[in-house]
């Protein structure tokens, strides 16, 4: 039995509701870009003070980690938690995306398939939102 | 195994305390200080030393997954403690999603 058509959610204003959606989006390209940071800044780790407050790009991944966190707190005043937290699984897709282009490292059909299992899932996730 | 399963608690424990701080935000930058949102951040760096410490030994393609278990408790908090509506969607895509973080850690 459906009733989904006609159910009203409590913080239902649409436009902030997809503002929350863009959001998190925003932060899951974000988040895969700061691992991606963090994973070159660590290839030259080393644990002395002048090594690590010289290692730009794990800063920088730190630094876009922390904006991220903002961002999502942003988007969580005007959304529901229970549709934007699993939306953060989109951040796999992206490091995916980028480990094969960037890192060049080989992919395989067990990635493409989760990739594309989990683009599909925000889909679901996302439809109602964005009415 | 364990270790990285208590991160995936302690993490949506963060969210749902990001998400009630959120709720003290004003206009003014400060109000990003204010004691939840602090507290939801202090869980989210907690459970990065309890996935770094489950990851140092185990396997990652079975633990990877594991952490997206997080997203399963957080629709239990989202109900509980913020009264949001647990929809068919939101269960579909759930589990989706879930699956397909399973796919990307086989293969990782």
């Amino acid at each position: 039995m459906s009733t989904t058509a006609t159910i009203a959610i409590p913080q239902s204003d649409p436009r902030a509701r997809r503002n929350s959606f863009l959001l998190v989006f925003a932060c899951t390209i974000l988040g895969s870009a700061a691992q991606l940071l963090i994973k070159t800044g660590m290839n030259h780790f080393s644990p002395h003070l002048a090594a690590l407050v010289t290692n730009i790009p794990l800063i920088a991944g730190y630094a876009l980690y922390g904006i991220n966190t903002l961002m999502m707190v942003l988007a969580l005043k005007n959304g529901e938690m229970s549709l934007l937290y699993p939306i953060i699984a989109l951040t796999y897709v992206w490091t995916t995306l980028a480990s094969y282009t960037l890192l060049g490292e080989p992919s395989n059909i067990y990635k493409n398939v989760g990739i594309v299992t989990i683009v599909l899932g925000v889909a679901v996730m996302g439809r109602r939102g964005n009415k | 195994m364990l270790l990285v399963f208590i991160a995936s608690v302690i993490g949506s424990f963060g969210m749902a305390f990001l998400k009630m701080g959120s709720a003290h935000l004003t206009r003014s930058i400060w109000s990003f200080l204010n004691p939840k949102l602090l507290f939801g951040i202090g869980l989210f760096l907690g459970s990065s030393v309890f996935y770094a410490w489950g990851i140092k030994d185990g396997q990652l393609s079975v633990l990877y997954p594991m952490v997206s278990l997080g997203y399963v408790w957080g629709l239990l908090w989202a109900k509980l403690f913020f009264n949001e509506a647990l929809t068919k969607q939101k269960f579909m895509g759930l589990g989706l999603i879930l699956l397909g973080v399973c796919f990307v850690g086989m293969g990782s």
